[in-house]
């Protein structure tokens, strides 16, 4: 899809593929919520949904074309099952936070996830949704943190050093557990197991372009697309997993 | 305005889809509202991007959220939570920016709000009501409920002459009718002036409109308004917001497009801060010749 497309970011969908796949197969039931933060993982969730039979193949054959629904970030009014534009790093866990909030309100069930990268916790609006959604006991919210180390243009850690993330959010009040985010067995026991009094968030150690060697903890894959040559490599590689 | 504001959301507050936020502002003015909508009245702390955010989430949830900080606050620190979350999605987030244009006085340029509307109107299926008088708070809120989309509410200070009883709200008002120039005034400026014109013989006195609504609807400018320029010949346009984005550009745009234009054009509107020092409400307005003494003399230059 992102080959066929000549599109980039894959390098981020790689690291995020495993928890949105087993987030949507093994874990969400019918009245929780699925909320995108990093937006640029629009394909990883494109690709989730295919999978669960709610986009056509032929849907996902339009991803990055001229009058798609299906853009490089997910657009306003796009398919039902992305209510929200996003792209713009820090605006998906205060929306998380205002559907909870909306579904305690009206005294309906279900739960919020709400997928971040780690490099988008540059972004202030994200601490103070984290602030509220603490301040607010707002249990409903998942914040499930694919932690690949790398963003746009270097490390994370050399970018603006969090130090640990999973501390920072223990500090603000949150029940924290830490897992290998290509376990999915891991991932899928950690989210099934609910959280005591407080809002839960899953800090996944991933491999930005996980699962295609060359690509693999390179900075490179967070914006590159494939050449001919790359991608069957790659497809090679898939195949033998 | 703050007062009748809280006044009419308390007639609202026990609706099954009414919520209302704060940044952390309204002390001696929203605690009537906190009392009836108990558990619906959020405190969202200063922290207006996760604000805006959290009414969009709501709003997605079928809630009608109302959000409501000093001005600048909302529209220029929460632009972009406003532009994605709230606009391109179309969704019933009532803005409310209490001290539009200089009325934060001598607090200073940091809480003035002179270029609100012109940002905000760029964006999508916004729309932007500013009351006039404080009358005119209940019919706002009524007409962008009714809505049901983006909007933003600029409140002010009340400045209606004694005895002036107020016409229904409407986005195009005519409060004084004279045989001197078409002036058009966005907000509560209005008053002022009208206090200042209305003592005017008739021939010298100007016919006064008053517009609340934008943008503005090219179908919608009322046939009666275009008519008193046309015989006027003089079209004033009086707004405390700066030139660009302001109303007075929108209306010389309209205006051009439909082929109506008034023979001679003033437009009077936000300077900024031409000496760099800061004042009350009353001192930004004379620095930018806004003020009811300034449009008298313009109007008695008016031939």
């Amino acid at each position: 899809m992102h080959f066929e497309s000549g599109v980039g970011h894959i390098g981020g969908n790689l690291s995020a593929l495993d928890l949105l796949l087993t987030l949507h197969h093994r874990v969400m039931a019918g009245d929780d919520q699925f909320i995108l933060s990093k937006g640029h993982a629009a394909g990883a969730l494109y690709v989730t949904l295919w999978s669960l039979g709610l986009l056509a193949e032929e849907q996902l054959a339009t991803f990055h074309k001229d009058g798609t629904k299906l853009g490089g970030h997910p657009v306003p009014h796009g398919i039902p099952e992305i209510p929200f534009a996003v792209g713009s790093l820090g605006h998906g866990l205060g929306l998380a936070a205002g559907l909870a909030l909306g579904k305690n309100l009206r005294g309906q069930p279900g739960r919020v996830f709400c997928l971040l990268s780690d490099g988008e916790w540059n972004e202030g609006s994200n601490w103070e949704s984290l602030m509220f959604i603490a301040h607010h006991r707002l249990r409903e919210v998942v914040l499930l943190v694919d932690l690949n180390g790398l963003q746009g243009f270097g490390a994370t850690a050399e970018v603006a050093n969090l130090g640990s993330l999973a501390n920072k959010l223990k500090e603000f009040g949150l029940e924290v557990r830490e897992v290998d985010g290509h376990n999915t067995d891991a991932i899928e026991q950690a989210l099934k197991t609910p959280p005591t009094d407080r809002p839960m968030a899953l800090v996944a150690r991933t491999i930005k372009g996980h699962g295609v060697s060359f690509m693999e903890n390179k900075l490179e894959w967070h914006y590159l697309p494939m050449t001919a040559e790359q991608y069957q490599m790659a497809v090679e590689e898939a195949n033998r997993l | 305005m703050r007062t009748i504001l809280t006044r009419t959301l308390v007639s609202y507050a026990r609706e099954s889809d009414f919520v209302f936020l704060t940044g952390d502002l309204g002390f001696m003015a929203l605690e009537p509202l906190r009392e009836v909508a108990k558990e619906r009245f959020i405190n969202a702390g200063i922290a207006e991007q996760n604000m805006v955010s959290v009414a969009a989430g709501l709003a997605t949830a079928g809630l009608r959220p109302w959000v409501y900080s000093i001005a600048p606050f909302l529209y220029a620190r929460a632009f972009e939570q406003i532009r994605n979350d709230v606009c391109l999605h179309n969704l019933p987030v009532f803005l409310v920016g209490n001290g539009g244009g200089y009325a934060y006085g001598v607090m200073g340029p940091t809480h003035h709000a002179i270029e609100d509307y012109g940002a905000l109107l760029g964006l999508p299926n916004l729309t932007v009501q500013i009351p006039a008088f404080a009358a005119d708070v209940p019919q706002a809120v009524l007409r962008l409920m009714a809505a049901a989309r983006p909007a933003y509410l600029r409140l002010g200070r009340d400045e209606k002459p004694e005895n002036f009883v107020v016409p229904p709200y409407a986005p195009w008002r005519r409060i004084l009718s004279g045989q001197g120039a078409t002036v058009v005034v966005v907000g509560p400026l209005a008053g002022g002036i009208l206090a200042a014109a209305q003592v005017l013989p008739e021939s010298q006195r100007p016919t006064l409109w008053v517009l609340s609504e934008l943008p503005i609807v090219n179908a919608e400018i009322p046939a009666t308004f275009i008519a008193d320029f046309q015989q006027s010949g003089h079209l004033i346009v009086v707004e405390e917001h700066v030139v660009q984005g302001g109303a007075g550009a929108a209306l010389a745009h309209a205006l051009l497009c439909t082929q109506t234009t008034p023979r001679r054009f003033t437009h009077r509107f936000a300077r900024g801060y031409p000496s760099g020092r800061t004042g009350s409400q009353v001192f930004h307005r004379e620095e930018c010749g806004l003020d009811p003494a300034s449009i008298l003399r313009l109007l008695s230059n008016t031939p």
